[in-house]
């Protein structure tokens, strides 16, 4: 029989109404990484949340090192070895990282804490699985990736020898990916196991040993990663043929749409993120920003829309300026923004899908006259918009907080491209989402440029620049240095330009 | 087995009857019968004409800061200044009231006016510092509280008055005093003010559920960054939602000056009008007709309190730890709101 440390038998879980899991066989081997692998609401999350002992499950067995065992809530989980690492991080912060790890379990030494001992327990840990975290450091001081391994370092403190990992990489940079496969491939080597959530295939495959996958609720396989592919994952994922090469037409670009001479940006703090950049984008064509985020990215984008005072410049649409107008004002002359935060700038999460599909148009008509909304116009507007954008939601009254992220992302794109606008900013518009969500806004921002219209896409993720741009911009250091053709490079290449090394093809066209 | 509406009405109920059975155990730990204080309350809240004329005046002024508070909480503001917005509408709407002649046509709406402008004001100082500097309106609106409080004192004293502790009563022209309504009530002082804040209520609703105005606040209220990504303009919005806000508590203190005592006296303390708004706001859900509905609570209980020393021989004191065990329940309704989760998980 197979050594597995934790054993999930057909585990059914129900809520009123749907059944989220069913029929679902999780077998994870010590010292192995198991992916388990399902497209966004598929059910993952629930059932880790019931390996977790937040909710019990209607059916099915779980063992953990052969043992029946029944885990009725977190501290049991706890106790039996299994650590999570949320997707959103639970941590203190203006605590310390030390005091955050030791939070709940402190050592005490005559009624006090002895932080001097937990400092040392915490570096000792750091140190034997290379985690590299600074125990006296606060935690708002410290990266997202950092914050991440504290967030590990919390799990193992605690004696944790199967980590469930939620969805690690979606808040990370490609360096912090890098990273975080490095620890975990040393975790796993020190006999951890790793549980990891996620539907990005190529990290699967760089990493884990098998996965697990399933949809809708139900478990479809376990396969071993060795012997699979990209595609044939993507396919048992989705349960379909997935195109991961977007299919497009070349692009035949017309007049100039967004003309950016000069443009000089400082951020918060007063620091020059944009100096001095020059950028167009013409009617009809995708132009892809690379670069690592924090090369002045945001701001670029925050001044384009009105956000952000520029210092120097100009932003010129279709040859007029809009160089520092209102967000209102650049959003009347012709420019949507798919936000790079959906929750913090995208949505009003409190407000129903349907206002939410006006938040910048309920005061024209006809969803409001003599300041007067109609709701019957804008919540018509909405359900046509739903259907065309196919987003998932049980009506046009439910809030959109209760909305997937995928679904949420949807209806900010249906919104935003709805308007027609003469130039659609697209900021890491797939970040977090399942393939089957990607390949459809992908899809929608190829349209619109076939359409005749100029997109300025940003990401992090080098796939979506190459699949879907029609010229690539390198950003570093708050410049444009380098304009590529996709077909023409590749993503070593590109990894090198937008670290910042220069070479010959410099200054593009 | 909830619906979320439910959910709404039913966790402020459940408080109520909450803070009620504590009280009631209160008073049998001191050795009073709880059925004798509380019939003792309700009689004294609508036993008679006198008593109901009563628990409408006073309720009339809640109702206004209830809204005044809940209005700012929708914009995302917590407006802790409806004190001071009260006392110098009471001194505007008086100093109208007092100083000028004019057809009660054009005279009260004046006074009425006057009071929700320096209501107004008092908020736009808050509201003006929290969009320009980011300054926290809590600080500012207490400030102004004790502003407020000293300046109107001042004026009564030294501009309103030769050294005197009260003002002059209102003319005919400008009261809210209806004889009919006295008459019919026993002679309570029951004033047409209850129409002044249930036209007030009616406005707030429309405002905010009908208007792009309201749309734009309710937005800012929830999530300033998606409102000012979507070109909304929060500063003038924040400085709007918190006139707003003072206006209503300003037509509070219009309630006082014009209605209830037709003049003005100085004041050693707070009245706590504008601080009941704030329990009277969270009661109702910060929502308009909710608002209505706790500030009839309130005033019910305010009215019919008084009733219980004489009624069930319950001390004052102990009246006012009863209602203060409600606002309790109320404040900590989220517990409510778990167990009632954990009610629905479990009972499903």
């Amino acid at each position: 029989m197979e050594n597995y440390v934790v054993e999930m038998l057909d585990i059914r879980k129900e809520f009123p109404g749907i059944v989220a899991n069913d029929n679902i066989n999780l077998q994870v081997k010590k010292g192995e990484i198991h992916a388990l692998l399902g497209e966004n609401g598929a059910g993952k999350s629930t059932l880790m949340n019931v390996l977790f002992g937040l909710y019990q499950p209607e059916k099915g067995e779980i063992r953990v090192k052969g043992k029946k065992v029944k885990i009725t809530d977190p501290n049991v989980a706890n106790e039996l070895g299994i650590g999570m690492v949320h997707q959103h991080f639970m941590l203190v912060d203006t605590f310390t990282v030390t005091q955050n790890i030791i939070l709940g379990s402190e050592p005490r030494r005559y009624g006090t804490i002895d932080i001097k001992k937990a400092e040392k327990d915490v570096s000792e840990l750091s140190d034997r699985y290379g985690l590299r975290v600074d125990p006296k450091a606060k935690i708002r001081d410290i990266s997202v990736g950092m914050q991440q391994r504290v967030e590990i370092l919390k799990t193992l403190y605690r004696g944790a020898d199967v980590l469930i990992l939620d969805e690690p990489t979606a808040v990370l940079t490609p360096q912090e990916i890098k990273e975080l496969i490095g620890i975990m491939k040393s975790l796993v080597k020190q006999g951890i196991s790793i549980i990891l959530i996620t539907h990005k295939l190529k990290e699967i495959m760089e990493v884990c040993d098998r996965c697990t996958v399933i949809r809708k609720g139900e478990g479809i396989d376990t396969v071993n990663v060795s012997e699979t592919n990209v595609d044939d994952l993507a396919s048992l994922m989705v349960g379909r043929e997935i195109s991961f090469t977007t299919e497009k037409t070349p692009a035949e670009p017309k007049q100039s749409v967004l003309n950016i001479h000069e443009l000089k940006v400082l951020d918060a703090r007063g620091v020059e993120m944009v100096k001095g950049l020059n950028l167009e984008v013409k009617a009809g064509e995708i132009v892809g920003i690379a670069g690592v985020d924090g090369n002045g990215q945001s701001e670029l984008i925050e001044a384009i829309t009105g956000l952000r005072k520029t210092e120097s410049g100009k932003v010129l649409l279709n040859d007029k300026e809009i160089t520092n107008l209102t967000p209102r004002k650049v959003t009347e002359a012709g420019v949507s923004h798919i936000p790079q935060d959906r929750h913090k700038f995208g949505l009003v999460l409190d407000f129903p899908i349907g206002e939410n599909m006006v938040l910048q148009t309920y005061y024209q008509k006809p969803y409001a006259k003599n300041g007067i909304l109609s709701f019957n116009k804008i919540y018509d507007h909405a359900k046509n918009l739903i259907k065309e954008y196919d987003v998932r939601t049980p009506n046009v009254f439910t809030k959109a907080r209760a909305l997937s992220g995928g679904n949420q992302q949807k209806a900010i794109i249906a919104r935003e491209v709805d308007r027609s606008p003469d130039l659609i900013i697209a900021a890491q518009p797939t970040r977090g989402l399942d393939v089957g969500a990607i390949e459809f806004i992908h899809k929608k921002l190829i349209e619109e440029r076939d359409k005749g219209r100029a997109v300025l896409l940003i990401s992090f993720e080098l796939d979506e620049i190459m699949n879907v741009s029609d010229r690539i911009a390198v950003m570093f250091d708050g410049n444009i240095v380098a304009n590529v053709k996709p077909e023409e490079t590749n993503e070593q290449e590109l990894g090198l330009l937008m670290a910042g090394s220069r070479k010959e093809k410099v200054g593009g066209e | 087995m909830f619906s979320n509406r439910m959910f709404n009405i039913l966790v402020p109920i459940i408080s109520v009857v909450l803070g009620l059975i504590a009280g009631a155990i209160i008073m049998l730990g001191f050795g009073y019968n709880p059925f004798q204080g509380y019939l003792a309350l309700i009689d004294g809240a609508f036993g008679n004409a006198y008593f109901f004329g009563e628990t409408i005046r006073q309720v009339t002024p809640y109702i206004l800061t209830g809204l005044a508070v809940a209005f700012a909480f929708r914009a995302g503001l917590f407006n802790i200044g409806a004190e001071g917005q009260v006392i110098v509408g009471w001194l505007a709407a008086v100093w109208i009231g007092t100083t000028i002649e004019a057809p009660m046509i054009v005279h009260l709406p004046l006074a009425l006016f006057a009071a929700a402008l320096a209501g107004g004001m008092w908020g736009f100082v808050p509201g003006l510092l929290k969009a320009k500097l980011g300054v926290h309106e809590v600080i500012i609106t207490i400030m102004m509280n004790y502003i407020a409080l000293y300046l109107t004192n001042h004026l009564i004293r030294n501009v309103l008055t030769d050294t005197k502790d009260t003002t002059d009563r209102v003319v005919e022209s400008a009261a809210l005093s209806s004889e009919w309504l006295m008459t019919l009530t026993s002679y309570s002082r029951l004033h047409w003010g209850i129409l002044v804040a249930l036209v007030a209520a009616v406005f707030m609703w429309f405002l905010l559920e009908k208007t792009t105005a309201g749309y734009e606040l309710r937005s800012v209220g929830y999530n300033r960054h998606a409102s000012e990504y979507a070109g909304m303009k929060v500063g003038k919005n924040i400085i709007l939602a918190m006139v707003i806000s003072g206006g209503f508590a300003g037509l509070a203190g219009a309630m006082e000056g014009l209605g209830t005592f037709g003049y003005m006296p100085t004041h050693s303390a707070f009245t706590n009008i504008g601080f009941d708004g704030i329990a009277v706001a969270l009661l109702g859900g910060n929502a308009a007709l909710g608002t209505v509905i706790a500030a009839f609570l309130f005033g019910t209980l305010k009215i019919g309190a008084l009733n219980m020393p004489t009624g069930a021989g319950v001390p004052a004191e102990l009246v006012e730890i009863v209602i203060a065990l409600i606002i309790f329940f109320v404040a900590s309704s989220y517990i409510i709101r778990w167990a009632l989760l954990r009610l629905k998980k479990e009972g499903k």
